[in-house]
């Protein structure tokens, strides 16, 4: 017989190892649907790993992706460790895209209006998820309920503008109009799509490991998310702690959709995200929380994401494949977690 | 003549009305179910996602719909299954695990479906469930059209309230379920197995999902669709809630619920062209954040919800 044992420390080394093992687990296992679907496992996952990091064009197409799940992922990171369960991510996004394509819209100097798109974009995403968060401190209300209700209500306003004020009067698609090309985010290397957004991605992640790891009010956000009660007993005002961190990881979501807006699609429509707010919690527990392992959990999904496109084209295994990635990705990433606080020891056996 | 128009109008409204409550129905007492043991499952929107798909797919195949509904509730509860190793064999965070299955459930559900029907611009359809009139019943006027000439399935779901409650306050299992979900050490030292009742409850649970799913796809819509579930998962949890872990009273708010969205389509239809549908498709998720708002301070959840349970830790 085999049980677990509660463990007293964990080696360093698992914060590397664990999200390998539980992203290897997840393509073994995966590698049975690619086999399902009649194309050769080998064949498959070495497209996915040429088309998303082969060569440099690649690399910037998967960076530019990564760069809403960076976001998102930190948001997810600094809300769970506060236990502030922000599944909102997804609508905050939402949220941040229309009031930065509301702002770039609006004719203004360039540099003026990517600051203020940033800024008008960032304070949607914060808003939003001050909803749940006050609605936990001040009504009780569940706030993983709430924040994935507010997902829908957000999706659905969003369908609304652009199937109604925003409707594309010529061409009759649900598109908002474009915004201004003074507001396009500058490209850094000329002939691909790697814009200045996800310089302030990879930017944001160690300022977050700083502010959670190094400020008071790091320090007050863990303490609230650890233990509640110590922390209140420390003379923390733990309601005052989880709003602040609601728009904290609000505001980095926010983030997510206007780096989207401003430099990749240049207005906002149904499908703007396929997701990145939910990726941001695989996102965010590959990285075992840590603003700085967000930056590298993201990049691979943003690999897997890329990959499977062109594997879909090459083998005809749908791309769906990476949405069964990710979500046996968290699974593995889970149990693997296990292994931090407990161990496996025989019992019974012969001494 | 308007008198008429007028009634055809509450007995089709009536009729939305009760359609529209099946599906959450199901699933609201699933998710019941599981709550009570002390699981909460937010793989929910993905397991009822993966039925539907699975139900529809098998009913496409076989012709047959009642096969149909057997695997998407038997994939309703393998999943219930899977959330339960997670969370009650491993006890890891039942949050994190729930959104897991869910991204692994829909997921699956578009990859298999893609890879079965291919890519078509008309998604493939079936001939659902046809209404099932009941004799006598079904010519009580007003209520005999609305309630008693429907799908079978919303029989089942109407039959299923009144059993779920049996079961639940009536029944040895259901006092295991309410022990475990309250307090499981108690109940441990009472000599009922903690890990079994929950896993037995999770796993009921999915299979009732899985109902809600099978209804979704082959009475409602009669095809599958990537937005086929569209939020009504993440609803029934919230109706849980508002229903106070309660079998009757969650059919309630589901019977709410499906109230307000018939009111919103009855919207849609009328007068009001001029704002896009999507508008009123908000309504009923604000409706339930603001019914959650006023319910969840006096809401008493089961004790041990969220607490996983591990014999040897004391």
């Amino acid at each position: 017989m085999f049980r677990l044992e509660a463990r007293t420390s964990t080696p360093a080394w698992f914060n590397l190892a664990l999200p390998l093992v539980a992203i290897a687990v997840a393509l073994v296992l995966c590698s049975g649907l690619i086999a399902v679907a009649g194309a050769g496992v080998i064949e498959a996952y070495g497209v996915m790993l040429s088309a998303s990091l082969g060569d440099s064009y690649a690399i910037t197409e998967t960076l530019v992706r990564a760069a809403p799940m960076i976001f998102t992922g930190l948001a997810v990171a600094i809300a769970f460790r506060a236990k502030f369960w922000n599944i909102g991510a997804e609508g905050q996004l939402l949220a941040g895209a229309v009031a930065s394509c509301l702002v770039g819209a609006i004719p203004m100097p360039g540099y003026l209006a990517m600051l203020l798109m940033a800024v008008v974009g960032a304070a949607a995403g914060a808003l939003i998820a001050l909803v749940p968060a006050t609605l936990r401190v001040k009504f009780k209300v569940d706030d993983v309920v709430s924040s994935l209700l507010l997902n829908s209500v957000i999706y659905y306003a969003l369908m609304a503008l652009i199937e109604g004020p925003w409707k594309d009067t010529f061409s009759g698609y649900p598109i908002s109009p474009p915004i201004e090309d003074s507001a396009n985010f500058p490209v850094l290397i000329e002939g691909t799509r790697l814009h200045i957004g996800v310089v302030v991605a990879l930017i944001a992640a160690p300022v977050c490991w700083f502010l959670i790891a190094r400020t008071t009010l790091g320090f007050r956000i863990r303490v609230t998310g650890e233990n509640p009660e110590a922390a209140r007993y420390g003379g923390i005002n733990v309601e005052r702690v989880l709003l602040s961190t609601a728009l904290l990881s609000g505001a980095l979501a926010g983030l997510a959709g206007v780096g989207e807006v401003g430099g990749v699609h240049f207005q906002v429509m149904s499908d703007i995200s396929p997701g990145y707010g939910y990726s941001g919690i695989v996102v965010a527990m590959l990285a075992r929380l840590n603003p700085l392992g967000v930056v590298p959990a993201a990049i691979f999904l943003a690999a897997v994401m890329t990959g499977a496109e062109a594997m879909s084209r090459a083998t005809g295994v749908p791309a769906f494949l990476s949405e069964v990635i990710q979500g046996t990705a968290l699974l593995a990433m889970l149990v693997a977690l296990l292994f931090t606080a407990y161990r496996i020891r025989r019992v019974g056996a012969p001494a | 003549m308007s008198a008429v128009f007028e009634q055809i109008f509450q007995v089709g409204f009536l009729a939305a009305i009760i359609r529209i409550a099946t599906p959450l129905a199901f699933a609201t007492l699933g998710e019941m179910f599981s709550e009570r043991a002390g699981v909460l499952n937010l793989g929910i929107e993905g397991i009822m996602l993966l039925a539907a798909m699975a139900g529809f797919t098998a009913a496409s195949l076989s012709g047959s719909l009642w096969l149909g509904v057997l695997v998407a509730v038997l994939v309703g509860a393998a999943m219930g299954a899977l959330h339960a190793l997670f969370t009650v064999a491993l006890g890891l965070s039942q949050h994190v695990c729930g959104i897991g299955v869910t991204l692994f459930c829909s997921g699956l559900a578009y990859f298999l479906y893609r890879l079965i029907f291919g890519q078509q611009s008309v998604p493939p359809s079936i001939k659902g469930f046809q209404p099932a009139p009941i004799p006598l019943l079904s010519e009580i006027p007003i209520l005999g059209p609305a309630v008693f000439n429907q799908f079978t399935l919303v029989y089942l779901a109407i039959i299923a309230v009144p059993l779920a409650a049996f079961v639940l306050y009536r029944t040895p299992w259901g006092l295991s379920v309410r022990m475990v979900g309250e307090n499981p050490r108690a109940a441990d030292s009472a000599g009922v197995s903690v890990i079994a009742t929950r896993f037995q409850a999770v796993i009921l649970g999915g299979a009732l999902m899985g109902f809600g799913g099978a209804f979704l796809t082959m009475a409602q819509f009669n095809a599958f669709t990537f937005g086929v579930v569209s939020g009504r998962g993440w609803v029934a949890i919230a109706l849980v809630v508002f229903g106070r872990w309660d079998p009757w009273r969650s059919a309630g708010a589901a019977l709410l619920f499906a109230c307000v969205d018939a009111l919103q389509l009855r919207m849609q239809a009328s007068g009001l062209g001029h704002i896009p549908y999507e508008a009123f498709l908000m309504l009923p998720f604000i409706f339930t954040i603001v019914a959650m708002a006023f319910m969840s301070r006096n809401a008493v959840a089961p004790s041990a919800l969220l607490k996983p349970f591990r014999r040897e830790e004391r």
